[in-house]
């Protein structure tokens, strides 16, 4: 039998609808405004794929509207994470996040504190797969329980879907799974857990922040981010930026590395620690420090010679500003603008079709002195030439 | 008696010759033979040492493992398996965009069938007619090209462009200068940077502006420099965009001391129209086996004919076709420069593939030739309009213009957000109606891309059936796309799992693996 971990979050997406931007905090408002739950049918609609094995799946998930309601519903067979209520998780959560007001019940008692617990009951009970139905929210959540440590499939059910990590749509998932599980799959990729901050999403600005990566089998016609010919070719192509990067490294230099799994190959190939969402120092390539914050950057190379290795993060093509703030303006003027090293994979670019990369530093001067051309590493002796422009 | 229905230009009753058709290696029956060699005759085995001349360490120690088979299983196999392909004869190739899929006359097979005998080390008196083609079609390309001198031995397109990378840096090697980096585009045929790249070459890819689909001068200029030995681009791109201020480009190389060369893979809409030298190219090539109609040889006999300006002949391939006056000779002293690029192919090209392009140009001649291009620029703007005109279909770089040369790649992204069926759908249900349909090479630079490329060849009638597929296809995805979803269903192979693909697990790549892992 496989095991088939589930997670829905069964508030997802219900702030679109009404106009919210998004569900977190405003679940009790957007319920107010007519708004009605859409995960479980989302999430119906992708287990619908996995019926035909259903008698060769245990499916591992809470009572009630995280998961069970719908397994169940569906015939599918379920062991259900004890010590919670049929109402979902919410014997154990601590109420912080959830303004249940005028919410109903199966939906008041859940909250994110949940799908971390769930995420974590799952991963003990070594689940083969888990499939998540909702938003960037709900992925940043699975992040926080799972990491790199098992495999997930997100089943796209919320209001923002900015990761990579959610499927093209339901079915598709659904189809990812069915694959993974009969083992026509068996090769995973990273993918970006991006989020937004909903707050200055509500007020019209968008700041997409990187929360970190989870595995997801890779099948390319049915991801968000289809646009790699396989993941053997993105691995390899990574692993010959790094290559090209570490050819390149001048003696005596320290060399900032920045956030991302592009830039995460150098560290690889050098046998490194490294820190995939932080920033990390070496010289020599010898490691000088790990996650470090603009201060201590500074520390290490004011008045030194210094160049600084960064990579596309934020899924819209940001070079600074997104998911690498610790690459401050007073850092990138130290270093200096011809001392900036920009990596990114021919898929990563093909995928902005043509826009300039963008610089958002919080300081106006300095992103306007950044804009211009320059040659990003995209293979071992291959550049290409990328514009960079202010937002 | 009924009449049989042609009211629909759409064939849903096609099906793709299949047979049940195994393996060869499965079909071996020890001890069959196809052909029963004779035992040497006595006197003749104890003149020769036979197997004992060959040297200990040389020689086989397990047995040759070939499929044993007489000949009409041999025939049958192989018949069968060619009844399975979907190759240019038998549909309409407009899907093959980049490729230049065009009718090849049968009158020219038959004419190359003359010198197929030839071998390449006959006496130049015997295989003068042969030799006086290689020489005239050099003069004929020259003319095409405005270029002073050409090379038939390249046997590819790729090979051609690698001979291009080689000239340049036989150029620079001669100089004295250290210049080791190529400039090219996105958009021009991947093996313009992939032949210079093996040929040692760094590589800058310059990126086609958002609107115009071409780079702007500015980006050239901010990365070429001392270093820059060469620029290889197509033009038009496999956008089927033409760059029209490429002299501009070509000019900004030469200021700053490198050389330009011209990927005529996408000639067909320019013959007689434009030319790489007048441009201010210094070499280009062509596909003769595209353009040229000789056809394409799968991977296997083909011509990248290159073609120089005369400051480069003297690094061309040896040798080149020479005529005194009175008779045609092997030249090789023309391309004797220490630094040339010397062989790049045994023997002279594939002489077959260049008497079938002297054929179709001869019977062309110089309006025919532009005749080509005018037909196949107006058929593939027929397509592109007609294509624009259904909501499923987009496409880019239509800034002040909607006009494409010879071939144009689409987008089905409305399609996909509308119906979740993309362009790898579309792909293999068109399968289902005999009809090729080619998407982009990777990656996918624009979303859902198709690429579309009619040539002269194709009738009205013929652009229209294929039209009147795709809306089938489309109206597919809209009232049943699980259909295409599943497809190909009337293909000889239907969906193929992927992932087999990328999982170095499961490759199989030869016989030997497949019976090992399936231990």
């Amino acid at each position: 039998m496989k095991k088939l971990g589930l997670i829905i979050n069964p508030i997802a997406g219900m702030g679109g609808s009404v106009g919210l931007k998004g569900t977190d905090n405003t679940a009790a408002e957007a319920f107010r405004r007519g708004a009605v739950p859409r995960a479980g049918d989302r999430a119906k609609a992708a287990l619908s794929e996995l019926l035909p094995v259903k008698e060769e799946i245990l499916v591992y998930t809470c009572p009630g509207a995280m998961g069970g309601d719908t397994a169940e519903e569906m015939g599918f067979q379920t062991v259900l994470r004890p010590g919670t209520a049929a109402a979902g998780a919410g014997m154990e959560s601590d109420g912080a996040s959830m303004d249940a007001g005028a919410l109903p019940e199966s939906l008041s008692a859940t909250s994110a504190e949940d799908t971390r617990k769930l995420a974590e009951w799952l991963l003990s009970e070594k689940v083969d797969l888990i499939l998540f139905a909702g938003g960037d929210g709900t992925a940043r959540d699975v992040y926080q329980a799972v990491e790199l440590s098992s495999p997930c499939v997100g089943i796209p059910a919320g209001v923002k879907i900015h990761s990579p990590v959610y499927a093209k749509n339901p079915r598709a998932a659904g189809r990812l799974a069915l694959l993974w599980l009969t083992g026509k799959l068996s090769m995973t990729q990273e993918e970006e857990v991006l989020d937004i901050d909903e707050e200055q999403y509500r007020k019209e600005h968008i700041n997409t922040r990187l929360y970190g990566y989870l595995r997801v089998p890779k099948e390319w016609t049915l991801t968000q981010n289809k646009k790699a010919p396989s993941p053997l070719s993105d691995a390899a192509a990574m692993e010959s930026i790094a290559y090209e990067a570490i050819r390149q490294m001048e003696p005596d230099t320290y060399y900032i590395i920045g956030a991302g799994t592009t830039t995460r190959g150098i560290m690889e190939v050098l046998g490194l620690k490294n820190t995939l969402i932080g920033v990390d120092l070496i010289r020599n390539k010898e490691l000088v420090a790990n996650d470090l914050g603009g201060k201590e950057l500074l520390s290490y190379i004011k008045g030194k010679r210094a160049k600084m290795i960064v990579t596309i993060t934020g899924g819209q093509g940001y070079l600074f500003g997104r998911g690498n703030q610790q690459l401050t303006p007073e850092v990138i003027r130290e270093v200096g603008k011809e001392n900036i090293i920009i990596l990114a994979t021919k898929t990563k670019l093909a995928s902005l079709s043509g826009r300039p990369l963008l610089v958002d530093t919080y300081d106006e001067e300095l992103n306007h002195s950044l804009c211009g051309y320059y040659k990003a590493i995209s293979a071992y002796g291959e550049a290409t030439v990328c514009k960079v422009a202010e937002e | 008696m009924k009449r049989i229905d042609r009211s629909s230009k759409v064939r849903t009753g096609f099906h793709q010759a299949k047979w049940d058709e195994p393996i060869i290696y499965e079909l071996s029956t020890p001890g069959e033979r196809g052909i029963l060699v004779g035992q040497p005759e006595k006197a003749v085995a104890e003149e020769v040492e036979g197997e004992a001349a060959i040297p200990a360490g040389m020689a086989r120690n397990t047995k040759l493992n070939l499929p044993e088979m007489s000949q009409a299983a041999v025939l049958r196999h192989y018949s069968r398996l060619a009844q399975q392909t979907l190759g240019a004869d038998v549909n309409i190739e407009i899907g093959q965009g980049t490729c230049t899929v065009k009718y090849s006359p049968k009158v020219n097979d038959q004419l190359a069938n003359l010198v197929r005998e030839y071998h390449p080390l006959q006496d130049e008196s015997t295989v003068q007619g042969m030799l006086q083609i290689f020489h005239e079609t050099d003069k004929y390309m020259c003319e095409i090209s405005g270029m002073d001198r050409f090379s038939f031995q390249p046997s590819g397109g790729s090979q051609g462009i690698m001979t291009m990378a080689s000239l340049i840096r036989a150029y620079f090697k001669d100089k004295g200068e250290d210049r080791d980096e190529i400039i090219t585009t996105i958009y021009s045929h991947p093996s313009d940077a992939a032949a210079p790249h093996v040929a040692g070459f760094k590589i800058i890819f310059l990126q086609p502006d958002p609107k115009t689909g071409v780079p702007d001068l500015e980006q050239l200029k901010a990365v070429a420099g001392p270093k820059t030995a060469g620029y290889i681009v197509a033009n038009p791109e496999d956008t089927g965009v033409y760059n029209s201020h490429v002299k501009e480009f070509v000019d900004y190389i030469h200021s700053i001391g490198g050389l330009c060369a011209y990927d005529q893979a996408n000639a067909n809409g320019l013959l007689g129209v434009t030319r790489a030298r007048d441009a201010g190219f210094d070499m280009c090539f062509f596909n003769l086996h595209k353009t040229f109609s000789t056809p394409h040889g799968c991977g296997g006999p083909a011509c990248g004919a290159t073609g120089v300006q005369k400051d480069l002949v003297k690094y061309l391939p040896a040798p080149l076709v020479g005529f005194d006056g009175q008779k045609y000779f092997f030249d090789y002293e023309t391309p004797s420069n220490a630094c040339a690029v010397g062989k790049v192919r045994e023997w002279y090209g594939v002489a077959q593939v260049v008497l079938k392009a002297y054929c179709w140009i001869r019977s062309l001649g110089p309006n025919g030739l532009y005749q080509v291009a005018k037909t196949a620029v107006l058929n593939n703007n027929y397509l592109f309009k007609k294509l624009m005109e259904l909501p499923e279909v987009s496409a880019y770089y239509e800034d002040g213009h909607n006009q494409r040369v010879e071939q144009a790649r689409y987008s089905l992204e409305n399609l996909e957000k509308e119906t979740g069926i993309g362009t790898l759908d579309i792909q293999r249900r068109m399968m289902d109606f005999g009809m090729h349909y080619w998407t982009s090479h990777h990656p996918f630079y624009l979303p859902e891309p198709m690429t579309l490329e009619p040539t002269e060849t194709p009738s009205k009638k013929d652009i229209d059936e294929y039209i009147e597929t795709l809306k089938y296809v489309f109206k597919e995805a809209h009232e049943d796309p699980e259909t295409i979803k599943t497809a190909p269903h009337r293909s000889v192979t239907h969906q193929v799992d992927e992932s087999e693909m990328d999982d170095p697990a499961k490759w199989v790549l030869s016989w030997k693996t497949y019976l090992k892992k399936c231990e």
